[in-house]
């Protein structure tokens, strides 16, 4: 009871991570500009792609690949962001929701012409596989690196945040965008270096992601959804409150359908809703 | 501030109400397809019954500013309410019909309870989560809908006691016509009333509103029970139309489907979401028929230019011609 009790939160952490990772830029994207960026989730699945071609059919090892996934959507984003989301900024909501759905649509329709409808899925590489024994617990070693490199980026933005001159423009720029700007900070090119961060972030997840739960061209449609719920249940613009977030939605998905199946995502749904309700503004929005 | 007399009042309504020629144009096409393409009144009568459905999103977006991520929600409660009467020996088309606009109305003013308190993003994520939430209660629930394998076994009976639904989708055809035709009359009057100016200032001018002695939430409130009533009628249409309803009647493509057909055709005037479905449900069997990846690129492509040039969809880019060429544009 205890041991399964363990791996499933274990589990659901690692998995929360993911989520994290996936998700920390669209806070940002969102609290920062109140752009909704619902093709977010297909910048992960871009570097889901890049990571399993490069390894599939160049051969080329799984952190190097990992590196290029990351970078690769890093530019896609940063490009994106400077010649189509910047029109909207400012715009309406669902302006930027249809806008990034038409985007959404046609990363499926391309990620299917490129790719093929078949999941797609990589070889992970022998020290990251398998299982750890720590007495009566075992634990899947992906899952560990997983929560170790979420862990360590973490650490990482926290302290670019809280101590960086970037992190400090940031949030200065959450909290109040035109004093920001009456400053003399340039808060467009703040945000596009932010919307590029965020992408790689995305794409880092969405790499790690295919190891995980596997790759295919609807993966940004797929969780999508749940990486808004993770933003929103945080609060906007909050990288503490999608951290908090991720990992509890992660463990809560993971537990529900481990201890009640019958149920399926209706108690994430559920949760999230009550809690919306509870703090329209998110555990930390402010 | 000029001050309306009532008589003044009186042709402002008069004007708004007046039929506009692209109403005109779409129902008589809606109405002669019928003779001009017998072969293909099944697609026709799914596309006006998308029409519908995006009507009743219409009141919520166009009118008052709702914007919705879960509207297929109402839509597929509507279409079980009457599958499932009708799986059960009460295939009365119209009782159905009506059940299906009270719960799914019923269901709306629950729901109006939550979404009138949010904004923004916050309104479209808890409006995507009851899409969500519903389509994984059905899908779990398959005593009662069949879960994924849909729910089979209906028995409608005549229309009247005499018209009975028939295999090449005639009588299906001509009973959903009448009943949107209906709907779309009863939608009219009420946007052109005084409640629907007041949800068109709600969506202005938030503040203002109150001001002038309008309850906001009381509005909104019934402005989205009466649009998820609308778009359960819709759903039960369907269902009875096909015999069959599938679990993605409440999928979030249908939701998002819905949308990109309302802008398609136009926010805000009721017959664009009617043509906008038009042309998007014709347009998607005939693209996807030649290959699902294609008509998914097209759609995103469309759907980017819609929004970026701000054209306001098919209805506005009608008036923008009617304004360029004099006419009688107002």
């Amino acid at each position: 009871m205890v041991v399964s009790l363990v791996n499933v939160l274990v589990n659901g952490a690692a998995y929360g991570m993911l989520l994290f990772l996936m998700a920390g830029g669209l806070s940002v994207t969102m609290g920062l500009m109140g752009f909704a960026n619902l093709a977010h989730g297909s910048l992960a699945m871009l570097g889901g792609y890049v990571l399993a071609t490069l390894m599939n059919h160049y051969d080329v090892s799984f952190l190097p690949a990992l590196l290029a996934a990351t970078i690769a959507t890093a530019f896609a984003g940063a490009i994106v962001e400077r010649t189509v989301f910047r029109r909207l900024y400012g715009g309406a909501e669902l302006d930027q929701v249809l806008l990034t759905i038409g985007v959404v649509s046609m990363t499926v329709a391309a990620a299917t012409y490129v790719w093929g409808t078949n999941p797609t899925s990589v070889k992970i590489p022998a020290w990251l596989d398998g299982r750890l024994q720590f007495g009566n617990f075992d634990f899947g070693v992906y899952r560990l690196f997983l929560l170790i490199v979420g862990g360590a980026l973490t650490a990482g933005l926290f302290f670019g945040i809280d101590r960086t001159n970037f992190g400090a423009k940031i949030r200065a720029a959450v909290d109040n965008r035109r004093m920001t700007v009456s400053c003399g900070i340039d808060v467009k090119r703040l945000f596009a270096l932010a919307f590029a961060i965020g992408s790689a972030l995305a794409g880092l997840g969405g790499g790690l992601a295919v190891g995980l739960v596997g790759l295919d061209p609807t993966f940004g449609v797929k969780y999508l959804v749940f990486l808004l719920m993770v933003v929103v249940v945080g609060g906007l613009g909050s990288i503490r409150g999608t951290l908090v977030a991720a990992i509890a939605l992660g463990i809560c998905d993971v537990t529900g359908k481990y201890y009640v199946p019958d149920a399926g995502a209706f108690i994430l749904y559920a949760v999230v809703v009550v809690m919306l309700l509870w703090r329209p503004r998110g555990l930390f929005g402010r | 501030m000029a001050v309306l007399a009532a008589e003044d009042a009186t042709r402002l309504f008069v004007a708004r109400s007046r039929w506009r020629w692209e109403e005109i144009v779409f129902w008589l096409v809606a109405a002669s397809s019928y003779f001009l393409f017998p072969g293909h009144l099944v697609l026709i009568t799914q596309a006006l019954i998308a029409g519908l459905f995006s009507m009743s999103l219409d009141i919520l977006l166009g009118y008052a500013g709702i914007a919705s991520m879960g509207h297929a929600a109402f839509f597929g409660l509507g279409a079980y309410t009457a599958g499932i009467l009708a799986k059960m020996g009460y295939g009365d088309p119209i009782l159905d019909l009506l059940a299906a606009a009270v719960l799914a109305g019923g269901f709306g003013a629950l729901c109006s309870l939550l979404v009138a308190r949010l904004h923004g993003i916050g309104m479209l994520m808890v409006t995507l989560g009851i899409g969500l939430s519903c389509y994984e209660l059905a899908n779990r629930w398959r005593d009662m809908t069949g879960g994924d394998d849909g729910l089979q076994g209906m028995v409608v009976k005549p229309i009247f006691g005499i018209f009975a639904f028939d295999f090449d989708g005639h009588v299906a055809f001509i009973y959903s016509f009448v009943v949107i035709f209906i709907l779309y009359l009863f939608a009219r009057r009420l946007v052109n009333s005084p409640f629907g100016l007041a949800l068109l200032g709600i969506r202005e001018n938030l503040r203002r509103v109150p001001a002038l002695g309008i309850g906001v939430r009381a509005q909104l409130m019934l402005a989205f029970t009466i649009a998820a009533s609308i778009a359960g009628v819709a759903g039960a249409l369907l269902a009875e139309s096909t015999q069959f309803i599938a679990l993605e009647v409440l999928g979030f493509d249908r939701s998002i489907s819905v949308l990109i057909m309302l802008v398609l055709g136009g926010i805000g005037n009721l017959v664009g979401g009617m043509i906008g479905a038009m042309v998007f449900t014709v347009a998607r069997d005939e693209l996807a028929a030649l290959d699902p990846v294609y008509w998914n690129f097209w759609m995103g492509l469309i759907l980017c230019a819609i929004v970026l040039s701000g054209s306001g969809g098919i209805v506005g880019l009608l008036r923008r011609i009617e304004r360029r060429f004099g006419g009688t544009a107002r």
